[in-house]
């Protein structure tokens, strides 16, 4: 494998393990800043050794060792310099649970901490700006040049944003816990918020070159897919999702060369009904949805003409569907729609 | 970029043979973390050609011809639909499936609208939507 070849296949690991082992190396720290730093160490042993070694066969497992081993180091190397005793006291609590040997489980069992990690990305101390970085970061797997240019700011604004969120998190002392059962749903809520938002700005886009940027509905939409599959019985995330899909099933038709709006990629489309009928059960009237229930009334042969086949899918822009929407299901414009405000 | 995974036959499939518990409690637990990482779109086994048919295209002529058919690596038994952000990706999604045995399973970029080009013209494009938008109502 050429080097540029094995960078790749590194980008892809990196993408695919990196949630999964911030995730986890955060359950053993309780620091997600020292999480995503051991987590980067790790990475670049990674660029270091694999073009040389070939890409180990369980790369995921490779990274967390590696991680772990940092850990370790710096941990030590601090435990020597710093003598103070309650800092080595705790100090040694989290060394010690580096130390443990079950490797394989740790990085396998990870999705309650991956859904533990989203929750802290997107906590509602953290400003909306923090919130998108963070998660992009830590979530999607992009890296800050990566993150500047989707969102057309400076590298140097992204570090900034991201070395302050994870300051505001330790400084509030954020546990790395999922939220209490009582404030789930408006948790979710915020998160939904930010992936929205991620999606809108690469839907919307009104600057840059292109006018809209799919690789950000892209990303939008998988960490939509993650949270849907993390949390099955969340009827608000399943119909974002589904507003998610069938916009982005518009996408293609916004950038085709003839300008024609047309064009309907037949699985966004399906993935959007299918997603909008599982969520349309008695008793779940959240913003999102409300779009999902109008959506469903496409599928029903009794819904009142008016509604059929009008709104969100044949509206030009994503902003106006969601109004739309809401509107038929004469609910006020959710709080959190007029809270998305553009990120920049 | 949406990719799809071709599972070739076996005799096994091809004679109607259900995979064993273990196999598919491996399958199930690869496809869990497909889904929970959010790129599997779809994905489906097949039944045996003994329950399909091919049609062959001739002129005017159309000639059917039932199944089973030979040569059973050649024939696909499964599928997966997957999106990804390179073809790195897919490929390394594919290495963690539960395969062996020198079983080759096959990658393939699907086309979008886009890459027809020129060759799909706004008349075809608005045709194809008004027949996708119908489908997705099915």
């Amino acid at each position: 494998m050429s080097p540029s070849a094995t960078h790749r296949a590194i980008d892809a690991v990196w993408r695919i393990e990196s949630a999964r082992l911030i995730a986890g190396l955060a359950r053993i720290v309780r620091d997600v800043a020292v999480a995503e730093d051991l987590a980067q160490d790790a990475l670049v042993a990674a660029l270091e050794q694999w073009p040389v070694s070939g890409i180990p066969d369980t790369p995921g497992a490779w990274l967390m060792a590696t991680a772990k081993r940092r850990g370790i180091d710096a941990l030590r190397r601090r435990v020597t310099l710093e003598r103070k005793r309650e800092l080595i006291g705790r100090e040694l609590e989290i060394l010690q649970r580096l130390d443990q040997p079950d490797l394989a489980a740790q990085v396998e069992d990870v999705q309650d901490e991956v859904l533990r990690l989203i929750f802290m990305t997107c906590h509602p101390v953290l400003s909306v700006e923090a919130r998108v970085a963070l998660t992009l970061r830590l979530l999607g797997g992009l890296s800050t040049p990566e993150i500047a240019r989707a969102f057309l700011v400076s590298e140097g604004t992204v570090a900034q944003r991201i070395v302050r969120a994870k300051r505001t998190l330790a400084e509030a002392r954020v546990p790395f816990e999922a939220p209490a059962r009582d404030e789930l749903t408006e948790r979710v809520s915020v998160v939904l918020e930010v992936i929205y938002l991620v999606f809108n700005e690469g839907y919307a886009a009104s600057a840059g070159e292109h006018w809209v940027r799919p690789a950000l509905c892209a990303d939008a939409l998988r960490l939509g897919r993650i949270l849907a599959a993390l949390l099955p019985r969340e009827p608000e995330v399943h119909g974002l999702l589904a507003l998610m899909e069938l916009q982005a099933s518009r996408l293609r038709a916004r950038v085709g060369r003839t300008g024609s709006r047309c064009c309907w990629p037949i699985r966004t489309a399906r993935a959007g009904t299918i997603c909008s009928c599982s969520v349309a059960w008695p008793g779940c009237g959240g913003p999102r949805s409300s779009t999902a229930r109008w959506d469903h009334t496409r599928c029903r042969p009794r819904s009142p003409p008016a509604t059929r086949g009008l709104g969100a899918s044949r509206q030009p822009t994503g902003r106006g569907s969601w109004r739309s929407t809401t509107g038929w299901r004469r609910s006020p414009a959710p709080q959190w729609w007029s809270s998305t405000a553009r990120w920049r | 970029m949406r990719f799809m995974v071709l599972v070739p036959g076996s005799p096994e499939s091809e004679a109607g043979e259900m995979p064993r518990t273990e196999a598919l409690g491996a399958m199930t637990k690869y496809n869990e973390e497909l889904v929970k990482a959010g790129v599997m779109l779809a994905g489906e086994g097949l039944h045996p050609t003994s329950r399909g048919a091919k049609i062959r295209f001739d002129g005017r002529e159309r000639t059917v011809i039932d199944g089973p058919f030979t040569e059973a690596k050649e024939l696909v038994a499964g599928y997966w639909v997957w999106e990804c952000s390179s073809r790195e990706e897919a490929i390394e999604w594919l290495k963690r499936a539960p395969f062996d045995g020198g079983v080759e399973i096959e990658l393939r970029q699907i086309f979008e609208a886009e890459d027809f080009g020129e060759q799909l013209t706004p008349e075809l494009r608005e045709a194809n939507a008004r027949l996708r938008e119908q489908a997705a109502q099915n």
